[in-house]
């Protein structure tokens, strides 16, 4: 269900709802089809195990972007809008990792009309592990 | 050994500094591109009904169907293009670099939507290089930009490469 939030509801320190997904071939094969991202050690134990990850055929660095994505998506609902998204890819996705996006409210001001909402964010696997940290801008209404 | 013989940064690099190039043009954007997009980033959980059901699409701000923020148009092109590198991955040694994806920033402007056109370029922007863990240590920062047919700023995402 999409809940729209406002700009007023928001206050520094709130924290966005947990946004988790099970990760391994389901989740990597459908990604590899969309954004035609057939790299072997995404795809295979073997070729995984040869780019140096002992544990074989790991996740993109694209897919765990598109769950921060989402996740910021699903909280600011249909009338928000995404500005800005960055992090950096400090850990490997394994497979069967639960990867939770995480977001922490920074900041909030209006700038040229529009109200800003600033995050702290990132992805975390099962293990507590930070495997993402990065930042976002959203415009809420 | 002297700094340059050092440096990994090469000729070409510092070449191709800040010259937009690679230039693409995407197929139009369809609504069936949108909603696959959204099935495989949501999996396995239904994706928001603003990807894919028109009727409530419109009752929303955008008044149809947008793509999701990190949609990508240019998937799938008959001839497979030979992306060049924000940097040689060769030292000036000679010596094979590791690359690694060190993460991105994107930038977003107007919603991409079923119809669009979209319009890529790219350019090596700046690196930084230090020495770190790894050793002798190259942050390549790669910015592209895409426009839309109104020549709309769509996104400016600026991605580091680590090489070492």
């Amino acid at each position: 269900m999409t809940i729209n939030v406002t700009f007023d509801d928001v206050n520094i320190g709130d924290e966005i709802p947990a946004w988790s997904r099970k990760t391994g071939f389901m989740e990597w094969n459908r990604y590899a089809a969309v954004n035609d991202e057939f790299v072997p050690f995404h795809m295979d134990d073997e070729a995984g195990r040869a780019a140096k990850n002992e544990q074989g055929a790991f996740g993109m660095g694209n897919l765990r972007y598109a769950y921060i994505v989402n996740a910021l998506q699903d909280w600011i609902g249909d009338e928000g809008e995404i500005r800005e998204v960055g992090c950096q890819y400090r850990a490997i996705n394994q497979k069967g990792d639960v990867l939770t996006v995480t977001g922490k409210v920074t900041d909030k001001k209006e700038e040229n009309g529009e109200k800003l909402v600033y995050l702290d964010t990132n992805v975390v696997n099962q293990d507590g592990q930070a495997t993402c940290p990065g930042h976002a801008i959203v415009v809420l209404p | 050994m002297p700094e340059a013989a050092k440096s990994l940064v090469t000729p070409d690099m510092e070449e191709r500094k800040g010259v937009w190039g690679n230039e693409r043009t995407s197929y139009p954007v369809s609504e069936s591109d949108i909603r696959k997009w959204a099935i495989a980033t949501y999996w396995p959980e239904t994706p928001p009904r603003l990807f894919w059901d028109a009727d409530y699409a419109a009752t929303t701000r955008w008044g149809g169907i947008v793509a999701p923020m990190d949609f990508n148009p240019f998937a799938w092109p008959p001839e497979r293009p030979q992306m060049r590198a924000a940097g040689a991955a060769q030292a000036r040694s000679g010596r094979r670099l590791t690359v690694m994806n060190g993460g991105q920033t994107d930038t977003y402007g107007a919603r991409m939507r079923p119809g669009d056109v979209i319009r890529s370029r790219s350019r090596l922007r700046d690196w930084e290089e230090r020495q770190g863990r790894l050793g002798q240590t190259l942050f390549v920062y790669q910015e592209t930009e895409w426009h839309n047919q109104k020549d709309e700023l769509v996104r400016r995402r600026v991605s580091i490469s680590i090489r070492y």
